[in-house]
Formats: structure tokens, sequence, C-alpha cells
């Protein structure tokens, strides 16, 4: 279906009469690395690696690309979920991490404008030195702002402040023609047409690239404490998630984590949780800008707790409380990866009442299917992260169960209105489970928007809506 | 087991700026909180508690808003707190601190064992546990690592010697000044915040000490001089080698020789 012209030496000698030799990568100089992304089975090199500097060589790279049918993917640190950085198709393969440079932090307008590959955590460092903050949190900090901004990325302070989609005030951006277009900028309010820039914003770099991104930023609150709330069970636990959304003191986040995770945690980093004595807990973060204003809204939500069957709310107030409770928060993925030989994630989101009930079905799936299944996450948003674990099934077994769980997980998420990622995206693992859920006018129109932007289908073909 | 933990409230974060020509800590807007390795203290004497049953006390020594870190103790379990304070005691170096607080610990009755953390973020000298032990006539062991075993009337532990780790026997009452992570601190409960909120903290005062000498107390009990206060300097020199595996390795084994850390 698709007929993609096959790299030759002509079309090296472009990208390196545009490049310079040393940007231009082929055959065994390509690192493995560019083969896939965190994602598990599912893997190809592109036939030429380019490094790229400016939003004019990866024009130049696009109209060339456009003229002679050969597919495209750029890509920023790879830390993907879904595949949707892997050049399955081959072709060209655009590393956007040499544009890393935070070009102006204009305080007048509250706006941070950078390259698309600086990285998250870099980000958050620099505006935080200015008073200023830059709320979406996903958890892999190494990620690139355009990364982000491809998968829309959620992380765990959503509760309160939104998503990446939220901060995102304008966007330059390369179309697969090689055109280069604006989108949005450091206006507050547009209404300016459609919203080109939304599209953008979750389109796993399959509309166009991001060169450029305009953030809005906001003041830093001053002080943040946290509460980690033993409950005797995971059920007590997620159930008063909805009571406190009801109270209207709004946390920045609320995590929810059982002991298993915790205890497989402490081996992981040899180091021990501050408790570890109840099966389930939540941790809530609240942020303000004074300590007596902190108070009022976490002894609210603490006595909300305790009168839900609560043992207890313990206060994180201090940098080695904080450090103590959220570096195993952080090591949570990396130890449960590190118990078993595989695993696949599902990043469903349901609305926040029925996280409770999705969560007691995937034990039900544990028992049913007698495979492993490990969660935590952010209860306060209703985006979940549901772990299935290899641990000893053959290659072969794995995947039959895997397939087999994974359907009765998303079809239990479509019985409770939720959606089928919350934050890490379609690419291509996920296509087929969107494509159940949404009726096909839906994903007509998700691929007339595709053609409308890419007529010829060479940027990052074969992902999410194909 | 009769237990006293010694804490201190400190700066709650150690980025104070210094005022380059005064030599003052701009501690203005700055919160407090307790001095992070007290916090292994109090755990510890929580977890020989839990072991032998007895009473934790806390004591500290400061201005009368340096009870909230005794009440913070209480969250996190200790039963009574009592806080040395008094103008009098103001300005002291380690040695009038030390002798300031071995004289409130007088006042306490019966104690098989003070717990001190192994020194402040503030402070940093490590100092006044041994000091006081040593005013108090008890046998001490400082960087205690690890509780191997609580006997009769002695406690067994490991200490951190610099170049050796060594086993140490000591008869109560001692004191011990424990190392950071020998247990990993609890977290203070807001249940206990709650039952705890009236609980009485008793003020000692310098009319309260047995030694009413005012030259061993305070400023005028400080033999410290301190010259000058200032922020240490901020090294970011920087060097970038290009070469290969090879060049770069004995490059930078040269520069290391150079230098003198190898």
């Amino acid at each position: 279906m698709n007929n993609y012209k096959t790299l030759d030496a002509k079309d090296r000698e472009f990208l390196v009469s545009l490049l310079g030799e040393e940007r231009v990568y082929t055959g065994e100089a390509i690192s493995d690395d560019f083969s896939h992304d965190e994602l598990g089975g599912i893997s190809r090199l592109p036939d030429v690696l380019v490094d790229v500097l400016s939003t004019d060589e990866v024009s130049k790279i696009m109209s060339y690309a456009n003229e002679n049918n050969i597919p495209v993917v750029a890509r920023g640190s790879g830390t993907g979920l879904v595949g949707a950085s892997v050049p399955i198709f081959g072709g060209i393969m655009l590393n956007m991490c040499g544009m890393n440079k935070i070009l102006e932090l204009d305080e007048e307008n509250l706006t941070l404008t950078l390259e698309p590959g600086v990285l998250l955590m870099e980000i958050s460092k620099y505006v935080e030195e200015h008073d200023l903050f830059y709320p979406p949190d996903p958890g892999e900090k190494s990620a690139t702002i355009a990364g982000n901004i491809n998968t829309n990325a959620g992380g765990m302070r959503a509760v309160k402040y939104g998503v990446t989609r939220d901060y995102i005030r304008g966007l330059e951006v390369v179309l697969p023609t090689g055109k280069v277009i604006n989108v949005g900028g450091k206006v507050v309010k547009n209404s300016s047409g459609y919203s080109v820039k939304d599209l953008i914003c979750g389109s796993e770099g399959t509309l166009g690239i991001v060169t450029k991104v305009i953030l809005k930023l906001i003041p830093l609150p001053k002080k943040a404490i946290s509460l980690l709330i033993p409950f005797p069970d995971l059920d007590s636990a997620i159930s008063t998630v909805p009571k406190i959304i009801k109270s209207k003191s709004i946390p920045t986040a609320i995590e929810f984590m059982q002991r298993e995770v915790i205890l497989a945690a402490e081996e992981f980093l040899g180091k021990k949780f501050p408790d570890n004595s109840s099966d389930a807990y939540l941790l809530l973060t609240f942020d303000g800008n004074s300590t007596e204003e902190l108070e009022k809204d976490y002894e609210k939500v603490a006595n909300i707790c305790l009168a839900e069957g609560a043992l207890d709310a313990f206060i994180i107030d201090t940098d080695e409380r904080k450090e103590a409770v959220w570096s195993a928060r952080g090591a949570f993925l990396e130890a449960v990866k590190a118990s078993t030989t595989d695993m696949d994630e599902c990043d469903v989101v349901v609305p926040r009442n029925r996280v409770a009930e999705f969560i007691k079905y995937t034990d039900l799936l544990q028992e049913q299917f007698n495979v492993r299944i490990r969660s935590f996450g952010h209860a306060g948003d209703g985006n979940l992260h549901v772990y299935v674990l290899k641990d000893e099934l053959s290659e072969e077994a794995w995947k039959i169960k895997l397939a087999e769980v994974f359907e009765e997980m998303y079809r239990k998420s479509r019985e409770l209105h939720g959606l089928v990622s919350g934050e890490h995206g379609i690419g291509y693992a996920k296509k087929g489970y969107m494509f159940d859920q949404y009726e096909p006018d839906y994903v007509e129109l998700m691929r007339n928007i595709k053609l409308a932007f890419d007529p010829k289908n060479i940027l990052n073909p074969g992902k999410v809506c194909e | 087991m009769q237990i006293l933990v010694c804490i201190k409230q400190v700066p709650g974060t150690s980025k104070i700026d210094v005022d380059p020509i005064t030599g003052v800590l701009k501690r203005d807007g700055v919160d407090s909180k307790m001095n992070p390795y007290d916090l292994f203290a109090i755990e510890t004497a929580l977890r020989l508690k839990e072991q032998k049953g007895g009473t934790i006390k806390v004591i500290s020594m400061g201005p009368p808003q340096a009870k909230e870190v005794i009440k913070e103790a209480f969250m996190m379990g200790a039963d009574e707190g009592v806080l040395v304070s008094d103008r009098k005691f103001a300005g002291a170096d380690v040695l009038a601190t030390s002798y300031a607080i071995s004289q409130g610990v007088r006042q306490l009755g019966n104690l098989d064992l003070i717990l001190c953390g192994k020194q402040t973020t503030d402070g940093d000298t490590a100092q006044v546990g041994p000091e006081m032990a040593e005013y108090l006539g008890i046998p001490h062991i400082a960087n205690v690592l690890k509780i191997i075993e609580v006997k009769e009337s002695s406690i067994l532990v490991e200490m951190d010697m610099a170049n050796t780790i060594e086993m140490a026997e000591i008869q109560f009452p001692c004191l011990l000044t424990v190392e950071k992570d020998i247990f990993q601190p609890r977290l203070p409960s807001y249940k206990k915040k709650l039952s705890t909120k009236d609980r009485e903290i008793k003020t000692i005062t310098f009319n309260d000490l047995e030694d009413k000498n005012e030259k061993r107390y305070g400023l005028s009990g400080s033999p410290t001089q301190v010259e000058r206060i200032f922020p240490p300097s901020v090294n970011s020199d920087r060097e970038t080698w290009t070469g290969t595996g090879a060049e770069l390795s004995s490059q930078i084994t040269d520069k290391l020789k150079q230098l003198k850390f190898i």
C-alpha cells in the first residue's frame, strides 16, 4: 500500500550536502537505540539517521522527502511507551535532541520559548530558578518537551494543574511538505480559527514536526507538603478519592500505591520506605504560598481520610522526608520492571469515581488469568498504569496471555466510559484498542485530518489512526 | 528503659545566603525544621522502646519557638519534652551549649540512655553530644552505625571509626550519637499531632539549674572566638579535552597525579 522510495546514494548525498558528513549516519554507524523506544517487541532501524540543528534543516529535509516519497520519523529522547517513534517503514530519522536551547524567558508574558529537544528536567530547573513554574510533571524527566507535546503527557500534578496541552501557548511546526507554520503565540486567549496547535499536541509525530515551542508558565508556589495515608486495603483507599475531590480542597497530586510495589522499590533501591506496614496508601501533595494555608488544606483532607477508615496520615514536610518518599515513588516503575522478565503497560483513563472499580477488576483478572498484575499511579485523575508481568511465561504463552488480559482491561475501560490512553498515546501498540472503541466516523475524520497535513503519508506513517 | 533524645531546631534549608559584607546568615523568611540527623536518634529511641518498653523524653535548647521540634517529636512518638531556654544561654558555642544542656539533663531524673544525632546541619561540629557526656560523667560512643544487642545493664553497638568499624559494649547510663540511616525515620503522624496537641512542654530556665555561675553559659561561657563568617567559595573551573580513549585516559591519570589525588 505504501510505495515508499528506498533510500539510495543520491539521497544520502543530499543529506550530507545539507548537514555535513558528521551529522549523517547509515548502517553500522546507527546505534541500536534508535530502532526502538521504551516499548518492547517492536523495533526497526531507520535507513539513515540525521542530527538536525535548525528549523531550516528540518524544512529542507521534509520537502526533499515529500518530493521523493521517503518516510520520515522525528525522534526525541526515545522514552515513549507505545512505539510511536519507531521507524516501521525505515527511511529518514531526524534526531531532534541537538535542538536543545532555551531561547527566551519572557517574564512580562510569563512564557518560555525553547527548542524542541530541551529536556523536561532542564525546563523545571531553569524556570524554578526564576521563581516560575511549569506544572506538567510526567515521571520521565529525560523526555524532551516536543516528545511531551506530541503525546500530551500528563503526570502527577494533572489533578490541580492539568496536562501539557494546557501549557502550550504557541508552536512553530514544519509540515510534512516542508512548509513552516506558526500556530498560537504568546497570547493568552485565542479564538482565531481551528486550533491547529491543539491538534499537533498529541499527534505523536504524525502531523508535523515541532521546531519551536512557547510554553505558558505560572508563579512558583512557595511551599509544598505531602501526606502519606495508610489504609487497611486498596478499596478503602481508592474509594476515598472521590470524597477528597468533592471536598474542593485540591491537592496537586493524588497517587495510590500498594505494599507489594513499595517492597519492590525498597529492594530495588536498597533503602527503606518510611512506612510499609499497610496494604495500601494514598500519597497526596498540596502546594501553596504559606504553611498556614497548606495546613488548613491538608488537615481537611486528613480528617476526611480518617473518617473513611485511614489508619493515620503521615506528614511529609521537609526535604529529607520528601526525598525518602519520592525517591521510592520515582523508582516504582524500574522496581517492578526489575522484578520480572518482561512487562507491558495499560495506560487507560477512566472517570475518577470509577478508578476503584477498575483496580478491583484487575485484581480479578490476576486470579482469572493466573498472571501477576501490578498497578500504581494517579488516583486523582483517573489515569491508571497497570502492568502485566511476564515472569516465567514462555514468549508465546506471554503474548497470548497479554493480549487476552489487555482485551479484558480495555473492554472494562469502555464499559466504565474510559479511554484507551491517558498520557502515553496510541503510537503503534495501542491502535487496535482505539479502533475498537471509536466509531468508524471518528476514525475516518482522524484519517482525513492526517491526509490534510500529509497528503503523501510520509511523516511517521503507520501510527495512531492508520 | 528511660531514654532521652537531644534534638535541635535548624534552618529548613541549606540554601541560606550569607551576607558577603557582614558575614551574617540571611535567616529572614527561612523556615526551620528538626535537625535531620536527630530524626535518626528519635527513630532509634522508638525502636528501643518497642523492644524494651519505657519512656522517651526529648530535650532541646533554643528560643521558645524551638518547641515546634519538640511537638514534632511527639508526632513521631516521644512521650515527654523539655526545652532549655533562657536569654542567658544566647550566643553559646559548643562548650557552653553542652554545659547548659547537661545541666538541664540533670533535672530530668534517672536516665539509662541519651541519644543524639551525629551532628547538626547548621553547626556541623558533632561535639555537643560527647561534651555533654563528659559533663555528665557518663561513657559515650559517637557515630554508632548499628545497635546489635540491648542487655540488662549495657548496650552492644557497632561504631564507625573512619578506617574501621568496631564493636563496643557500653554500660548504662551512657550517651550514643547515631549515624544517618541507622534506621529509616518514621514520618510524623497526623493522629499523634491531634492527640498531643495540648501536651505540656516544660521549660527549664537558668534559675532551674544547679550551677548558677553565669560565666559558664551563653556568650560569656564560650571560649570560641568567631573571627569571620564567609560564604564558601564556589569553584566552577572546567577543562574540556578531546582525543581517543587511550589519549584521554593517560591524560586524566596525569592530571589526577598532578592534583595529588593519586
